[in-house]
């Protein structure tokens, strides 16, 4: 008798991460200069490594409380009130997880029953579509344009809604895009979402990486806070993708909702990535500084460069991904990036792994050195060349 | 200073020989723009130079050899401890001066190629100038970090997987 017999039939139906199947190609290859990684280049900051020691010195090695401890909630509260001018009580509105990765799950998990429908905004995150699933709910995507800068507008939300539909998921500034919307556009989603009475997933973990325009969180539009679950964490702004660690704050109910799930399921978050971060919020700004003039500095350098090449590629106003156009070649998504990196040994996404419309795009993380990223550019340059 | 200036400096300071074209890129500013800039930088002596930074204990024959030289001095009237400095300074030898707080006056650091060279130069030179009291000398066993940069064979190749969400 086969095993797969045994596999929940919501698990068998989902979809492997097309980005996994490219993570395989890629690793069977030597020398491979990356543009496909969504991580900091960086280390993580050695006061922030450093603390970590000490805590496990100091015998920091048991679990903490479920929602995290104290101390850090504090600090991410903190954070947020001066940053965001959003205040959240961090005994009961804020939780520690394990990444921005299980603080989506639980807040879907939360929040949904079976059949309830979740809009999704395409090109998007890998990880919105199976967790929606995976959680009972219907996915309902909504397809932004090129045209529009990949902005989401009010009126595709309208289209998208149904009577069961209950929450809908923002990234801001989006992975894969780079698109970051700013105050306007947010006021302007936020009046449909308020109309329609949507609970909001708000995915900020790339809101420390904006370039030109300042950020806005979507709790922080009037009426919004009340219907949002914000959804950060340290992977990015602080370089500590393999330490775990993530927050979501909402209104209490929900987040009391979440603190259940966690509980069970996964007790709390690591305790030395919990001290780890500590650190970073209080001591880490200097470093996320610093890492914040690399990024800027190489988003213009790769926009400049691809558009050179002849790969169209708007401005992105956050994030550390590049979104190029790769229609001219006359190539897919998929057939692009696998001919480039059978041919030059460059690693980019195909776009199609985003959704539908990321078609005719390839994803270029920009998170590398400028020496890797101008040698990647040639290699790039040469590659197109034979095809337009 | 202004802030592109700033970072123009903080650019060409981790790496001297990053091409203009390339400055001008990253920074989103024009070749031409890049290069009055830089211009402009080392008239007014703000960019003092462009060195590089090597190892030399790695390229055998060329061993060298650095010592610490705590001096202790009697300052000259009028110009305090600025004119002894100024004497010890100018001694090619010497490739760093500093004034300092505490049990001696200036820190000097002195590179040769042997030991012998370097007492020879410190009986020699710079015990024998006048206002010279006293001098301990400390060779320099192993170079760890220098100007911010750590010298070793650490692996600083890319450790995370090639494709990621
Ligand atoms: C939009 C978005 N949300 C969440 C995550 C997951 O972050 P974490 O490492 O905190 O789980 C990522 C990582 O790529 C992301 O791009």
């Amino acid at each position: 008798m086969s095993q797969v017999s045994y596999i929940s039939k919501q698990v068998a139906d989902l979809k492997p991460s097309g980005i996994r199947r490219f993570f395989d190609l890629a690793a069977q290859m030597e020398d491979v200069i990356s543009l496909g990684v969504g991580e900091p280049d960086f280390v993580t900051p050695w006061n922030v490594i450093e603390q970590s020691f000490h805590s496990l010195e100091q015998g920091y090695t048991s679990y903490t409380e479920n929602a995290g401890m104290m101390e850090l909630r504090k600090e991410i509260s903190k954070y947020l009130i001066g940053n965001y001018h959003l205040t959240y009580d961090p005994s009961d509105q804020l939780i520690v997880s394990v990444g921005a990765s299980q603080a989506i799950d639980l807040a879907l998990r939360a929040v949904i029953d079976p059949g309830d429908e979740v809009i999704i905004v395409e090109p998007s995150f890998v990880a919105y579509v199976p967790t929606v699933r995976l959680a009972g709910g219907i996915p309902v995507t909504i397809q932004t344009e090129a045209e529009d800068e990949f902005k989401l507008k009010p009126e595709q939300i309208e289209e998208a809604i149904t009577p069961k539909t209950k929450a809908i998921i923002l990234c801001n500034p989006n992975n894969p895009t780079g698109t970051l919307l700013l105050q306007e556009e947010l006021e302007q989603l936020a009046t449909v979402i308020k109309k329609h009475d949507l609970l909001v997933l708000s995915d900020e973990i790339y809101a420390e990486l904006t370039y030109d325009d300042a950020y806005t969180s979507f709790p922080s539009i009037p009426n919004m806070k009340e219907r949002t679950i914000l959804i950060s964490g340290f992977s990015k702004a602080f370089a500590m993708t393999g330490w775990r660690l993530g927050y979501a704050a909402g209104p209490t109910e929900i987040i009391a909702a979440m603190v259940k799930i966690h509980q069970y399921t996964m007790m709390c978050a690591p305790t030395m990535a919990q001290h780890a971060a500590l650190e970073a919020m209080k001591n880490g700004r200097q470093s996320v500084q610093s890492m914040f003039e690399s990024y800027k500095q190489r988003r213009n350098f790769i926009v400049s460069s691809l558009n050179e090449i002849g790969l169209q590629c708007p401005n992105p106003g956050g994030a550390f991904y590049a979104f190029p156009s790769i229609k001219a070649t006359g190539l897919t998504s998929a057939e692009f990036a696998e001919q480039l990196l059978q041919e030059e040994q460059v690693a980019v996404v195909p776009g199609s792994v985003f959704g539908a419309n990321g078609e005719g795009y390839i994803r270029c993380s920009y998170a590398t050195s400028l020496k890797q990223l101008d040698e990647a550019l040639n290699r790039m340059k040469r590659f197109v060349q034979k095809r337009m | 200073m202004k802030e592109i200036e700033v970072e123009l400096l903080k650019l060409i300071e981790k790496n001297a020989n990053l091409e203009v074209e390339k400055i001008a890129k990253l920074m989103d500013k024009s070749i031409d723009e890049i290069r009055e800039l830089i211009d402009k930088l080392e008239k007014k002596k703000v960019i003092l130079g462009y060195s590089t930074l090597i190892d030399w204990a790695k390229v055998l024959d060329e061993e060298e050899v650095t010592a610490m030289v705590d001096v202790k001095v009697t300052p000259a009237r009028d110009v305090g401890f600025d004119k002894v400095a100024e004497r010890i300074y100018r001694f090619p030898e010497v490739k760093a001066v500093y004034l300092m707080s505490g049990t001696y006056d200036l820190s000097v650091s002195v590179k040769g190629k042997t030991m012998m060279e370097i007492g020879h130069f410190i009986s020699e030179k710079l015990s024998a100038l006048d206002s010279v009291l006293s001098t301990t000398t400390h060779f320099v066993l192993k170079k760890y970090k220098h100007d911010g940069i750590i010298l070793q064979d650490a692996d600083e190749g890319d450790k995370r997987i090639v494709v990621s969400p």
